[in-house]
């Protein structure tokens, strides 16, 4: 893993990506600072931060679209798979990697509150708080971009993947409060959704039967559980779409709070892509 | 020692390799020859770990590649047909980031990464840049990537390909050293490389092996390929009529001046005595006699030709 790590860590620096990732950070941040802290002076960085999470959008799949389709593409992957290195810990390693780039901007921005206490009050806790949000909001983002550069071997096809999930999450909150809560709406939509698994599932194993009998088996339970408790679907769709929503977890933090679960759900998300990851490039060798 | 037990892929409804069973002894040199599509890479790569089969197995000094993989990869060096390598790095750094994943460290991984840049002479270029590599020398450190940590086996992908002549002997020559420390099974499509450079032949051909031997021996038990040019003194007529008669001989006329004319002669067995007892007893002056035995190229024809291969398995 550590031979992964250095190296992974290396390459963003020897080319640009690893740069411009962090011109852009600080660039973005340098312009909400001046204006949100210093123009019009609010103590609180963690208004700063809430405001310029978009950033997120644009610059993290700058970061991990090379990850995975990089070595296919170069067929440096059958040197990692040749090699004497288990799967996760190639993942660990490049993922560590891509979490010490974002960590090094996250570092910077430790920099504004102290900044900003020498000038007035601040409350350090909360904009800590944020700013460790923010990095770990990152952190469970680039997990979800990570495993999706795994699903190809084109860099612009896992840039423009990484791109329109990290979008749709960012839009999940506002789009939720246009679901039908009734429970029958609710229902139908996970009909689809477990469709879209069985899909999924199809895709990731190469068993049509196997993903048949997931997407029966589901549908038989979902069904089960409207006859018996119809109730309890009434607006639960919308609820587990703003459960995807890494975005909406982070208000809290901008709130002032310190959200136990708003950091269980990240570390959920980034344990979860990882084995994804793991069993994306274990089903490569299957295919 | 490999062993490869009922190796079968499929892709979608082909069949890349099919139900391939073979032994790589130790201290070796393996020529794994066969056409485009015979299913070389296929193999290569679910020996070394790349790919997993659909059925069969693949065990590596007793550790099977899919059930104890750190084992069994630590004791093969793979050079995949593209030699797999970061350019933005420098041979050294690349080295040591390989040397580095197969366990080695400090002064040890130190020592390792000299060791094998000088074996593949490529020392002199160990701080430019990949990127800026020749082929030839891109090639030479996918070898050292290869042979780094000192495995057993060395499996080469096409090692040859793309290199301009003075590289493909230079490379050859580097096979050669490799062998005298390391089991080398190589593939290739050219079969004067294979021959030039192994002692022992595999032939795959539609992912079956075909044949398994020494390159003699192979020659050897070819059959029919006995042909014989004999030149002789004057007019083609009275000798041919005469050879004709030697039994189980085809004879052709290659070509003919009025004062001198060759003759091909294609037995089953060696017949120079009996050619050359029949022109003497006829008068005819022998000028010349050439045996030709089959080479590997022949073999090779025969074997991927299906209609023929069935037989020839069972003989040899």
């Amino acid at each position: 893993m550590r031979a992964i790590y250095k190296r992974e860590l290396r390459s963003y620096f020897t080319g640009f990506t690893g740069y411009l990732f962090l011109a852009l950070m600080l660039l973005f941040a340098g312009i909400y600072v001046s204006i949100i802290n210093l123009t019009n002076a609010y103590p609180t960085f963690e208004f700063t931060l809430y405001n310029m999470d978009y950033v997120y959008l644009i610059i993290l799949p700058i970061l991990t679209m090379r990850v995975f389709a990089e070595d296919r593409r170069r067929h440096t992957s059958e040197l990692l798979y040749s090699m004497p290195l288990r799967l996760s810990s190639i993942v660990l390693g490049k993922y560590f990697a891509l979490v010490t780039v974002l960590a090094i901007p996250c570092i910077v921005f430790c920099c504004f509150p102290a900044i900003f206490s020498l000038y007035g009050t601040v409350n350090l806790m909360t904009s800590y708080s944020s700013i460790f949000a923010f990095f770990l909001m990152g952190a469970a983002l680039l997990a979800v971009g990570m495993f999706l550069s795994s699903l190809t071997e084109s860099q612009v096809v896992a840039a423009v993947l990484s791109f329109g999930a990290v979008l749709l999450s960012y839009l999940m909150a506002s789009l939720t409060a246009y679901i039908p809560a009734s429970a029958y709406h609710s229902l139908f939509y996970f009909v689809i959704v477990i469709l879209l698994c069985a899909v999924i599932i199809r895709f990731l194993t190469k068993s049509t039967f196997f993903a048949a009998c997931c997407a029966i088996v589901a549908e038989l339970l979902l069904t089960i559980l409207y006859i018996c408790k119809a109730s309890l679907f009434e607006g639960l769709f919308a609820k587990f779409l703003s459960a995807l929503s890494v975005f909406s977890r982070y208000e809290n933090f901008m709130a002032g709070l310190f959200d136990f679960a708003g950091l269980v759900y990240y570390f959920t998300i980034i344990v979860l892509f990882l084995l994804f990851s793991v069993f994306s490039l274990e089903r490569r060798r299957w295919c | 020692m490999i062993e490869v037990q009922n190796l079968t892929k499929r892709y979608g409804a082909t069949i890349a390799v099919d139900h391939l069973t073979m032994t790589i002894e130790d201290h070796h040199i393996y020529g794994f020859l066969g056409p485009n599509g015979a299913g070389k890479t296929t193999t290569l790569h679910m020996i070394t770990g790349c790919l997993a089969a659909d059925s069969g197995n693949v065990k590596i000094d007793g550790y099977d590649i899919l059930r104890a993989p750190l084992q069994a990869k630590s004791r093969i060096g793979y050079l995949p047909e593209q030699p797999p390598l970061y350019d933005d790095m420098t041979p050294e750094e690349f080295l040591r980031f390989v040397g580095e994943a197969k366990g080695l460290r400090g002064k040890k991984l130190r020592t390792a990464v000299d060791s094998v840049m000088e074996r593949t002479s490529i020392a002199d270029m160990r701080r430019r840049l990949i990127r800026n590599l020749s082929k030839g020398y891109r090639q030479r450190v996918g070898i050292a990537q290869a042979i780094l940590g000192d495995p057993a086996t060395v499996i080469l992908d096409e090692p040859t390909v793309g290199l301009d002549p003075l590289q493909v002997t230079e490379m050859r020559t580097l096979i050669r050293e490799l062998a005298q420390s390391h089991t080398v099974v190589f593939s290739s499509h050219i079969l004067s490389e294979v021959s030039a450079l192994c002692d022992r032949v595999l032939i795959l051909a539609q992912g079956h092996l075909l044949a398994e031997d020494t390159p003699e021996h192979l020659s050897a038990h070819m059959p029919g390929l006995h042909r014989l040019i004999v030149t002789v003194r004057g007019e083609p007529d009275a000798a041919v009529s005469r050879l004709r008669q030697l039994p189980d001989t085809t004879v052709v006329i290659l070509s003919s001046t009025g004062t001198e004319t060759q003759i091909q002669l294609e037995s089953a067995s060696d017949r120079r005595e009996s050619v050359s007892a029949a022109l003497a007893a006829a008068g005819i002056p022998l000028l010349g006699m050439t045996l030709e035995t089959a080479t590997l190229e022949d073999v090779f024809l025969d074997l991927t030709r299906s209609e023929t291969s069935e037989e020839f398995k069972e003989e040899v």
